[in-house]
């Protein structure tokens, strides 16, 4: 167990140095490179929680795609970063005391925090507390039958993902000649290959 | 084993063959290109239309499916009708607006489809995952069109604001359903109700704290003073078709979605939000009343308008009864009839082929375009609430539930400030009709927004004659909220 | 759960050699080697000349795009998963609960081939 503490208190105070330097760092591209390291200690925090599953879709989803996607931005941008940050003192006060009310609150709600007596009989899937099956199986005996909706919903949230990303970013370029694999497959000899006769010294 | 039964789909129908209209829509689009943008457009709307007489066929009181995550009652019926109406005027108006501006293309009113169904699943909402999906689904949509005009550098900006607000408010919202969800256990509204209303240990601070940031979450939503700073420059950075799909539609859903969220699972901490909406609805109304003084782009005239209206709306909500509800109901159907038309007017405002948006330009428009200006005015007297248009029946229901309520600070502050209010949209009338006249602006119209206009306007004009249908329609829709 | 803990034990080992391996490495070049920096030994090379301009070149927005359908198609794989795992369970209703999400998303894969999106160049 002690093991366990070890390694608990060593991610998350990784996790929360990472994520101070993705705001610190003078370099978007390290800050997004933090980000990455947070993510990583979050999904071992997962871990350490029993949420396998999850830990895994962080690192593939999150690291393997969203990190990109961010990187991408961060260079797609074309600003003057040490311009940007002229106003980070101004606003650093602001900042600090919303920061410090959330955490006051957090404090409150922890301390006083109650579960509802009602709430073990409002759970309904309780199979997976009972530890008889593995996380990803879990979500996959309901995520497919009683929630269905919120499902197919995320399906339709996807595609409509796709559809703004093409309609606000894809611009159709004149005089791109694109590959045409019907033609090329359909493509014979006697289109392409002629033969002639050559006189020698008279050249085609 | 999962026990299912397709017949039990059927209060979804109506969703499901949008969606599905949406895809095949989608397909001609891709195939067709995008000459078949105009024939794309009046499909949705044809989709709208038969979606709209769907919803009447399949909903019941209590009426249930997808294992009780969406409720498809009296209340919802309401809405959605409304929300759909909403949507299909705005697209209507915005097919020869996007052809005048090249800028026609065929995903447009697939977004808008896509959009109008994220509100039909808010509305439908009976669980708190249920609402985030659908609000997603319908926020995503949103930010694509407010950007959709991605050469103009305002639009971008428009639809990036919007993006990075809308982001920081469904975090919020999601925070505050995971504490709500930590203590109850569930995210089902009617297990909520329950859970909540039977606590033995009073009200904890954890709830407490999760339902301030699910009300600010939807306020935001709602574009309700504190956290309405988004609204003027999307409102002024959007295409016009847009911004008036923006005020019209989603804020239907997102009020209906507050309601349903504050009365149903909430119902027994009705002393708690009470204060929040109290506070929120002044405030509106207020900041709708004053900031909107010094205006002179119409647009983000009409932003502020739109979050004084948002002010009045609450009004209703902030009673908490039947009669609040019901007032509330019949003010937002009001307020999308008159924003709306308001802002086909403001699509006509016309110069030399580009859009003109302050409110010098409207000068001396009684002089150049008679029946333009007569319209603009039927509508700017509504939204000021003079008696026998429509705009005051609005104002008058909501005053009239918080004043049986015991609310009798905020109709009486809601009184002043729409005293106040009525100063800037009386204004307008007066650049119209006592102004110098500037150059005219371009005629014609195009038919199909002087149909839009007309038929608003005549609303706005003749509720008084026959507003029986409205306040009962509303009355029940209101009565099946609270269960019986 | 503690069962499962143990076996995340060697990764945890791992993951302490490697850092302990990569943190002597860096520390001990630090420490050890010889350390005299100058202005011109730290400035970028650039093939002798001055170095002109950022090094940071502006990206391609069609990258992004790519990026972000990959998101898409990568999050459509992370529900596979499950799925996969209890599908002698979930029935009839599960197996095309799946179909149909996944139909959803050929709808946008068909989209985006037919405009031309995936293409380059």
């Amino acid at each position: 167990m002690i093991i366990y503490a070890i390694a608990f208190y060593l991610f998350a105070a990784v996790a929360v140095a990472s994520g101070t330097m993705v705001v610190a760092a003078r370099n978007p591209v390290h800050s997004v490179l933090f980000l990455i390291l947070a993510f990583f200690n979050a999904a071992a925090l997962f871990v350490l929680m029993g949420a396998e599953f999850l830990a895994m879709v962080l690192i593939i989803v999150y690291v393997g795609a969203v990190a990109v996607l961010f990187l991408f931005v961060v260079m797609m941008l074309d600003i003057n970063f040490a311009e940007l940050r002229q106003g980070f003192m101004r606003y650093l006060p602001v900042g600090a005391l919303i920061g410090l009310v959330l955490l006051a609150e957090l404090i409150l709600i922890g301390g006083t925090w109650v579960f509802s007596p009602d709430a073990e009989i409002a759970i309904s899937d309780k199979f997976y507390m009972s530890g008889e099956v593995t996380n990803a199986h879990a979500l996959g005996l309901v995520l497919y039958t009683k929630y269905a909706y919120l499902f197919q919903t995320a399906g339709l949230v996807l595609l409509v993902a796709m559809i703004g990303a093409i309609v606000l970013t894809f611009r159709s370029r004149p005089g791109v000649r694109r590959q045409k694999i019907s033609a090329q497959v359909g493509r014979r000899v006697e289109d392409s290959v002629e033969l002639r006769k050559v006189k020698s010294r008279e050249g085609v | 084993m999962y026990a299912f039964n397709v017949a039990s789909l059927i209060p979804a129908l109506p969703e499901i063959f949008m969606a599905i209209s949406g895809m095949v829509l989608l397909m001609v689009g891709v195939f067709r290109g995008d000459r078949s943008t105009r024939a794309v457009s009046w499909a949705v709307v044809a989709v709208f239309i038969v979606t709209a007489f769907l919803i009447s066929r399949v909903s019941g009181p209590g009426v249930l499916t997808f294992d009780g995550m969406f409720i498809a009652d009296g209340f919802a019926v309401f809405m959605k009708q409304l929300a759909l109406a909403g949507s299909a005027l705005a697209l209507i108006m915005s097919i020869g607006f996007n052809e005048r501006e090249g800028i026609a293309r065929f995903e447009f009113p697939i977004l808008f489809l896509y959009a109008t169904l994220g509100m039909m699943l808010m509305i439908s909402a009976n669980d708190l995952l249920a609402l985030y999906v659908g609000l997603e689904l319908q926020s995503l949509c949103l930010y694509v069109v407010a950007a959709y005009r991605r050469d103009d550098l305002r639009s971008s900006e428009a639809g990036l604001k919007y993006f990075v607000l809308g982001a920081l408010s469904s975090g919020m919202l999601l925070y505050g359903m995971s504490m709500v969800y930590g203590f109850a256990g569930t995210t089902r509204f009617d297990t909520l109700f329950e859970v909540l209303s039977s606590s033995e240990v009073g009200v904890p601070v954890g709830v407490l704290v999760g339902l301030v940031f699910i009300a600010a979450g939807l306020a935001f939503k709602v574009s309700a003073v504190p956290f309405h700073m988004w609204t003027p420059d999307v409102y002024e950075g959007a295409p016009t078709p847009v911004t008036a799909f923006f005020a019209a539609a989603p804020k239907v859903a997102a009020t209906a979605l507050l309601v349903r969220v504050m009365i149903g699972p909430f119902g027994a901490m009705f002393d708690q939000w009470q204060q929040i909406i109290v506070f929120v609805s002044l405030a509106s109304m207020a900041l709708g009343a004053f900031a909107a003084i010094n205006q002179s782009n119409i647009k983000r005239l009409m932003a502020y308008s739109s979050i004084g209206h948002i002010g009045y709306a609450l009004v209703g909500l902030a009673a908490g009864d039947k009669a609040g509800v019901g007032g509330l109901l019949v003010y937002m159907t009001i307020y999308v009839a008159m924003g709306i038309g308001t802002f086909a007017c403001i699509l006509c405002m016309r110069r030399k082929g580009r859009m003109v948006e302050n409110i010098s330009d409207l000068s001396g428009l009684a002089r150049t375009n008679p029946a333009l200006a007569l319209a603009f005015a039927i509508f700017m007297f509504s939204m000021a609430g003079i008696p026998p248009l429509a705009g005051f029946f609005g104002k008058f229901f909501v005053f009239k539930a918080a004043i049986q309520a015991g609310l009798y600070t905020l109709a009486i502050i809601g009184v002043l400030t729409s005293v106040v209010a009525a100063f800037y949209y009386l204004r307008i009338v007066k650049v119209m009709y006592f102004d110098e006249p500037a150059e005219a602006l371009e005629r014609p119209v195009g038919t199909t927004l002087t149909v839009v206009i007309g038929a608003t306007a005549l609303f706005t004009l003749l509720l008084v004659v026959n507003p029986g249908p409205l306040l009962s329609g509303a009355a029940v829709a209101a009565v099946s909220l609270f269960g019986g | 759960m503690e069962a499962m803990l143990t076996e995340y034990l060697p990764i945890l080992i791992f993951l302490g050699i490697a850092v302990g391996v990569a943190g002597a490495a860096i520390g001990a070049s630090y420490i050890v080697a010889k350390q005299r920096p100058d202005s011109e030994k730290v400035s970028a090379y650039e093939c002798g000349f001055e170095a002109f301009g950022d090094a940071r070149a502006r990206f391609d927005v069609r990258f992004y795009l790519v990026a972000i359908l990959f998101i898409i198609f990568d999050l459509e794989v992370a529900f596979l998963f499950p799925w996969a795992i209890t599908l002698g369970e979930i029935g009839l209703f599960g197996f095309w609960s799946m179909i149909v999400f996944l139909g959803v998303l050929t709808v946008g894969f068909i989209y985006e081939w037919k405009k031309g999106a995936l293409e380059w160049e």
